[in-house]
């Protein structure tokens, strides 16, 4: 008896050791416990404040942005051959489900070019394949497999970017990764805890950052309409118009256009590093540096171009023109920005490269952090009190096997936050939910087996056989009602999303932990009292 | 102390008028889940775009509502949170571009008519970041010489007390005395660059329509499931009749919570359905006590007639039911008073849940379970006793 009582006492102790470090760690001081326990039990979102994003990737982006470059290779490519033609143009798709039926339609083949032009697409254009629309039209559309190659090369190619921009923000633990719900398409989870302003960090995310350094052919123009009346109606070859992006407070629409050329001189490819810092007048701006094979390019053309004008262009947008003074080699900067944080956000996305496709939110939670330090603080008072009255009637209840379910109880909240703590778990409001039910379990197993105890005493056995039989009868019940609900858990944890999901796990730990608390070490604890007084006659229950 | 010692009610011959409760309130639910158009579905399922606000003093809802009325387009409800000074501004579900702008107008529209006012950025809704840029200037002009480092700390310092010690919202400067580091320079600057507005967003929810759906599905298949699951295990463990009648008695739970639901008209949400499943899981831990020692009972009492068997089960373990039910119910109702407006609907659920539970294992459960075996003893001619097979 005195031997297994002590082998068991080895094992409660184990755990109980265990647990707490997984809770508070080795703190070296009194202050230290409350840090690691925060940092050890992590709680998600809804608790702590941040912000929940899914994102959609609009791959239909990057395949029309394909389209477009083979439009531009092709019309050479023709030309070299002497292919002639009236027409290269591509539909539109806009949404992600059209994204599949993307093609390229060329009209006005000669016939006599008609084999000259099957070689060039044959030889430089195999990811494609071509269609007889009449004698003299054809269309192209990608291959089935090159579709889905492209698709999910532009989700990595996003989530990459993403991560690369959120990481340069300084948040504590973001989470960027694909997002597994069930049917998501080219979806994109964000999670970002404790983020203060994420107006801001969904700009930050949602910013194409397409730049383009370009010489400026013409202008300014008042508008659009202007602009073309000035070239008789149509624009110059390789030319394209852009207009002025709204000074801060100006209206939405009020920037002029300029025509610049189509292709730029320098790309956000090109950049090597992108950085705020302060002009001479102390206002804010983003300076960049170039690759050095960007550079020597810059420099030769900033060299016979002294006099022009040069633009940057940010998403389709002007942001500044100026005249060229001199060879301008593997430097520049864009000004005109409205304070500290546009110039590092604008370099944070300028560094992490430009999207291959724009993004949709499907999805935003925020919890703000006055919140999340109310529902910590009201949810914390709540189980406070709930576990208060709790004792107090389980120890006027029971008395002496009272002291046994508090001991128990709180011993299985104990391993339940332990686990959390190891499994890397967090703690949400739906975790919470399963934290009830699995307090309510634990008291219930208590009850379970007191209650049996007391029968079984009532009965005429004696003290000692009537736990041996309280705990025996109870634990076929208390076997039941716990594998029941596991495999309710185990159905939740398979088909549910996120919360539901939370909800299992936590329930599932806390059932577990309740096993052993509320059976073998509430078991240990009677068996001790009775070898403590040898002599005992009656039990405090 | 001993409450319920050798009791000896005659649980089935009451059944009738919690058969009739249960009926009245199931009416009394489906009725009103009627009328008002299937349940109140939160923001997760529904989906669209809902914003907390809350007010320094209490909120004028008419000129909310009014004026964000007027520039979103569809329905705008606003709804005040009672006694926490908050609003909820939901509105319908839109396409997810639009669900954007509808956000951003909802933000601009309360920063106009509650912020601060002029241009100068309202300290309740700004984040530490774009604060510690905005002090950067003038505390150099009024003489307070810190470096980027210390001015960082000074406006997250600020920030945070605004949000924990005083719940997201200043009335005025002079309350910034109690953070470390701010002094008779530092509040100059704040009341000479930065203005206070009476409002501060405490929560953005907006759901798209492909989200929106794709939650409200899955939710209700991983439910059916967990419960078709429980089925087969207690199928397994006693007979399939019990697990009928467990799942019967849940499912009752469940429809009988969902109608209170929808008469004190609160939303269904992400965390009300975790809710349902504790509820779920209270309800059927409850029946199966009861199973099992009717289970028992049945091996050591081959001949008592079996709805006396059901009761003298329901007896034993009346005890156990009311001292489990009563703490897990207070457990509850204390996050019901204390938990504060995000765990309202979680806690609602919860003490309805563990009422009508409690009370389902005893009188619909096991009047199943009698009212099964009366069939088969029917079928098979009176004159045999009650014998169980497990």
């Amino acid at each position: 008896m005195k031997r297994s009582l002590q082998t068991r006492a080895a094992i409660i102790v184990a755990v109980i050791l265990l647990s707490v470090y997984g809770i508070v760690g080795l703190p070296t001081s009194p202050g230290d416990i409350l840090k690691n326990m925060q940092e050890n039990i992590k709680l998600g979102l809804d608790l702590k404040g941040g912000s929940h994003l899914i994102l959609q990737v609009q791959v239909q982006d990057a395949i029309k942005g394909e389209a477009d470059q083979v439009i531009q290779r092709l019309r050479d490519d023709l030309a070299k051959q002497n292919v002639r033609y009236t027409s290269i143009d591509r539909n539109d798709p806009t949404s992600i489900a059209e994204a599949d039926n993307l093609r390229i339609s060329i009209k006005g083949i000669e016939l006599n070019d008609a084999g000259n032009f099957r070689d060039v697409i044959g030889r430089n254009y195999t990811p494609w394949n071509i269609r007889t629309e009449s004698s003299t039209d054809y269309t192209l559309e990608l291959k089935e497999s090159e579709l889905i190659a492209l698709k999910s090369d532009t989700v990595s190619r996003s989530l990459n970017t993403i991560e690369q921009r959120v990481n340069g923000l300084g948040l504590s633990e973001p989470t960027i990764q694909l997002h597994g719900r069930a049917d998501a398409q080219f979806e994109i989870l964000v999670q970002l805890p404790g983020v203060e302003d994420p107006a801001r960090v969904k700009k930050i995310i949602g910013t194409a950052a397409v730049l383009e350094l370009t010489d400026v052919k013409d202008g300014p123009f008042a508008s659009r309409q202007l602009a073309l009346s000035q070239h008789g109606g149509v624009l110059p070859l390789g030319t394209k118009l852009v207009q002025e992006r709204p000074q801060p407070g100006q209206a939405r629409d009020g920037g002029s256009f300029y025509l610049v050329s189509r292709t730029p001189v320098v790309t956000g490819r090109d950049l090597r590093n992108a950085r705020a810092s302060r002009d001479e007048f102390n206002r804010w701006e983003t300076a960049f540096t170039l690759t050095q094979e960007a550079a020597s390019r810059f420099g030769r053309f900033t060299e016979s171009n002294v006099g022009n004008r040069l633009s940057v262009i940010l998403d389709n947008q002007i942001v500044n023109v100026a005249t060229i003074q001199s060879r301008i080699d593997d430097s520049g900067r864009i000004t005109g920005l409205s304070g500290e944080q546009e110039s590092t956000d604008l370099a944070l996305v300028l560094r992490a490269g430009s999207l291959p496709a724009g993004i949709q939110y499907l999805e935003e939670r925020t919890v703000g952090p006055s919140l999340g330090a109310d529902s910590i603080r009201s949810g914390f008072v709540a189980t406070v009190v709930g576990l208060i009255l709790v004792v107090i009637i389980m120890l006027a209840y029971y008395r002496g096997a009272g002291v046994n379910a508090t001991v128990v109880l709180v011993l299985n909240a104990v391993m339940l936050m332990a686990c959390l703590a190891y499994f890397g778990a967090v703690l949400t409001l739906p975790g919470i939910a399963g934290v009830i039910l699995t307090i309510g379990m634990a008291v219930d197993s208590n009850v379970l087996i007191f209650e049996r105890i007391r029968e079984e005493l009532r009965g005429g056995k004696a003290v000692s056989a009537a736990i041996d039989l309280g705990f025996k009868k109870a634990f076929l019940t208390i076997i039941d009602t716990h594998v029941t609900t596991v495999v309710s858990c185990a159905f939740l944890f398979m088909f549910g999303t996120g919360p539901v999901r939370g909800f299992a796990v936590t329930l599932v730990i806390g059932l577990i932990a309740n096993l052993f608390t509320a059976v073998f070490v509430s078991r240990w604890l009677f068996d001790w009292g009775l070898f403590r007084r040898r002599d005992a006659a009656a039990i405090s229950i | 102390m001993e409450l319920f010692r050798d009791t000896n009610f005659d649980f089935l011959g009451k059944k009738k008028i919690f058969i009739v409760l249960s009926v009245v309130l199931l009416i009394a639910g489906i009725t009103s889940l009627v009328m008002k158009g299937g349940p109140r579905y939160g923001i997760d399922f529904r989906g669209g775009a809902q914003v907390y606000a809350k007010f320094a003093s209490k909120p004028p809802v008419n000129e909310i509502r009014n004026s964000i009325g007027a520039k979103v387009p569809g329905n705008v409800s606003v709804q005040e949170l009672t006694g926490d000074n908050e609003v909820i501004i939901a509105t319908e579900l839109r396409e997810e571009a639009e669900l954007e702008t509808i956000r951003q107008t909802i933000f601009d529209t309360l920063e106009a008519q509650f912020g601060g006012g002029g241009d100068k950025p309202d300290l309740n809704t700004i984040s530490s970041e774009l604060l510690a840029d905005r002090l950067a200037v003038p505390l150099t002009r009024n003489g307070v010489n810190i470096n980027d480092e210390e001015r960082k700390t000074l406006a997250q310092a600020i920030v945070v007390f605004r949000d924990t010690n005083r719940s997201g919202i200043l009335s005025s400067v002079g309350e910034l005395s109690a953070v470390v580091g701010v002094n008779e320079g530092v509040r100059k600057t704040l009341e000479e660059e930065f203005s206070i507005g009476t409002f501060t967003i405490r929560q953005v929810e907006v759901v798209g329509p492909k989200v929106g759906e794709d939650l409200r599905r899955q939710a209700i298949l991983a439910t059916l499931y967990a419960l078709g699951g429980m089925l087969v295990y207690i199928a397994f463990r006693f007979e399939w009749i019990y697990g009928v009648a467990a799942v019967l008695a849940v499912f009752h739970d469940v429809l009988i919570t969902l109608g209170l639901f929808s008469i004190f008209d609160k939303e269904i949400s992400l965390t009300v359905i975790a809710a349902f499943l504790t509820l779920v899981g209270y309800s059927m831990n409850d029946t199966i006590v009861i199973f099992d020692r009717i289970r028992e009972n049945l091996k050591i009492t081959r001949r008592e007639p079996f709805p006396d068997t059901i009761n003298k089960s329901v007896n034993q373990t009346l005890s156990r039911t009311v001292m489990t039910s009563g703490l897990t119910f207070m457990t509850c109702l204390a996050l019901f008073l204390f938990g504060g407006p995000v765990l309202n609907g979680f806690a609602f659920a919860l003490v309805c849940g563990i009422v009508v539970g409690t009370y389902s294992s005893i009188f619909i459960a096991s009047p199943v379970l009698a009212y099964w075996r009366h069939m088969m003893d029917a079928r098979k001619g009176p004159a045999k006793p009650a014998r169980s097979r497990a």
